[in-house]
């Protein structure tokens, strides 16, 4: 086993700090002395507050990862990029149809794809971001919704476009579109609505409020847990 | 038989009718049509520029996925299969263009996947005779004008489809059908594609010409496998500049072979065309 390393140098916008090895790239640069105001968010690898891109010793590669997952490596070039300044088109979607030509109208750039798959290769969710744009190019757009469900709105590849489109923004608009427009609408919950408004759960709420803590911990212990 | 499909965007948007009628024609034939897992635009114009490598990186792509579904790629599509067979023609035959691409892809794609239209299915794996002994005579008398336009024939020896100034292929499917082909000089002429958006009247007076020329050599409705070619000559005729009366009805070729398998007229995709061939047809 490789002898491991107490501190490791990285470049942090090609300036050189010493920080302790294993740590995230977030807690490196507050290492370093960074404070975030912004380009934080979570911490947990949800928000896509923190996309970073960095490049390896010996490597070509550009590579990308939120700072609040991605560990620091020995001799990793990296700068944070927060915030891309993107078209982002507004609308009010209860006046739109789910049709490519709602699609276009917002973002007109989008038919300018050349497929080159730079998207795709910098996003740190691992979409197949050029893939769900072909769906949106088509007017797919529960295939582009659904294929851009996890999409943290980062930006990189909207920073990595040669056509310059805005391709989570655009997902953003199909998942909007898919949501008010195309999916089902839920009827269950209305129905649970209207029994909640009629008073159906109220004793239970009762029995509830009166359980002392180690009661309701049992309960709780015991719940049902959606698989 | 199942093959490997690349319908490409436009048939998922305003022609739904040359999928729905291509789709629904090969499997009446025994053929299942298989839709790539996820596929892009094709680039719709080949690149002028033969070193204009970003320009046939998508259709690059297409051909290299289709590849592990081991063979041919079915595509319809006149400016789908136009692309992607030039492309795939630059990958086999020029070195540099492969390396490039592929240092793109990053991956080892040489060629392989074989681009064919549905026409040469119909020729060459269905097989005339046996469409001939298929159909009712439900299209007997039918006057047909064959039009290819400019990108399923041309330039010849990349497309290797079919007699680049004389093609024939439709004419002998048309026959087949019980119909009659008429030949008329306009068949390989540009309908004015992609000036429609720029060019107005260029495209009018194109159409005007082509429509005009298949009418006075007895057409009654026109065939084409052209997303493009057919809006261009099927629009103009909505707008009224068409100088044909009655207005010449624009098929795909797959409409008139589900006509004539008398297949349910409604997976044909007639409702979306701007000179109703139904009572023609369905009469």
């Amino acid at each position: 086993m490789a002898e491991e390393k107490e501190m490791v140098s990285i470049y942090i916008m090609g300036k050189q700090y010493r920080v302790p090895y294993g740590v995230t790239i977030m807690k490196a640069m507050e290492y370093a002395g960074y404070r975030f105001i912004r380009g934080c968010g979570c911490r947990g690898g949800f928000c896509g507050a923190c996309g970073t891109v960095y490049r390896k010793p010996g490597d070509f590669r550009l590579k990308v990862g939120l700072a609040c997952q991605t560990v620091v490596e020995d001799g990793m070039h990296l700068t944070q990029i927060p915030f891309y300044p993107a078209n982002k088109a507004t609308y009010n979607l209860e006046e739109l149809t789910p049709t490519l030509a709602t699609l276009l109208r917002h973002y007109p750039e989008m038919t300018r794809c050349l497929g080159c798959n730079s998207c795709t290769r910098i996003c740190p969710q691992e979409l197949q971001v050029m893939d769900y744009m072909a769906a949106a190019q088509r007017g797919d757009i529960a295939k582009a919704a659904h294929m851009s469900f996890d999409c943290l709105m980062c930006g990189l590849c909207a920073s990595r476009c040669p056509a310059e489109i805005v391709q989570y923004n655009v997902a953003l608009l199909a998942r909007r579109l898919y949501g008010r427009h195309v999916a089902p609408r839920a009827e269950h919950l209305a129905r649970r609505v209207e029994e909640i408004k009629a008073g159906k759960f109220d004793a239970e709420i009762e029995r509830l409020m009166k359980m002392d803590r180690l009661e309701l911990q049992k309960l709780y212990d015991a719940r049902d847990i959606e698989p | 038989m199942k093959l490997p499909y690349f319908p490409g965007c436009t048939l998922y948007t305003r022609a739904r009718g040359l999928d729905h009628s291509t789709r629904a024609v090969l499997a009446a034939l025994g053929i299942e049509l298989e839709e790539l897992p996820n596929w892009t635009c094709c680039g719709t114009a080949f690149p002028l520029a033969q070193d204009n490598y970003i320009g046939m990186v998508a259709a690059a792509r297409i051909l290299a996925s289709a590849a592990q579904h081991n063979g041919r790629l079915v595509t319809v599509c006149s400016f789908c299969y136009h692309v992607l067979k030039r492309v795939n023609h630059s990958i086999k035959n020029n070195a540099e263009a492969r390396r490039k691409l592929n240092d793109y892809l990053e991956q080892g794609y040489g060629g392989e996947t074989v681009p064919v239209h549905p026409l040469e299915i119909l020729k060459h794996d269905v097989g005339f005779e046996a469409l001939r002994a298929r159909v009712r005579g439900r299209l007997k008398g039918l006057k047909v004008a064959c039009y290819y336009g400019c990108l399923l024939v041309r330039p010849a020896a990349e497309m290797d489809f079919d007699d680049p100034e004389n093609p024939t292929i439709m004419e002998e499917l048309a026959a087949a059908l019980g119909a009659e082909p008429v030949h008329f000089p306009y068949k390989t002429a540009c309908c004015g594609s992609y000036q429609v958006l720029n060019a107005y009247d260029v495209v009018a007076s194109r159409g005007r010409e082509i429509l005009a020329a298949a009418a006075a050599h007895g057409a009654q409705v026109l065939i084409t496998s052209c997303p493009l070619c057919q809006f261009n000559l099927d629009w103009l005729q909505g707008r009224g500049e068409g100088t044909v009366l009655p207005a010449l009805p624009v098929l795909y070729f797959t409409q008139l072979l589900g006509t004539a398998l008398e297949l349910p007229a409604e997976g044909l995709g007639f409702e979306s065309h701007y000179v109703d061939p139904r009572p023609l047809l369905l009469g």
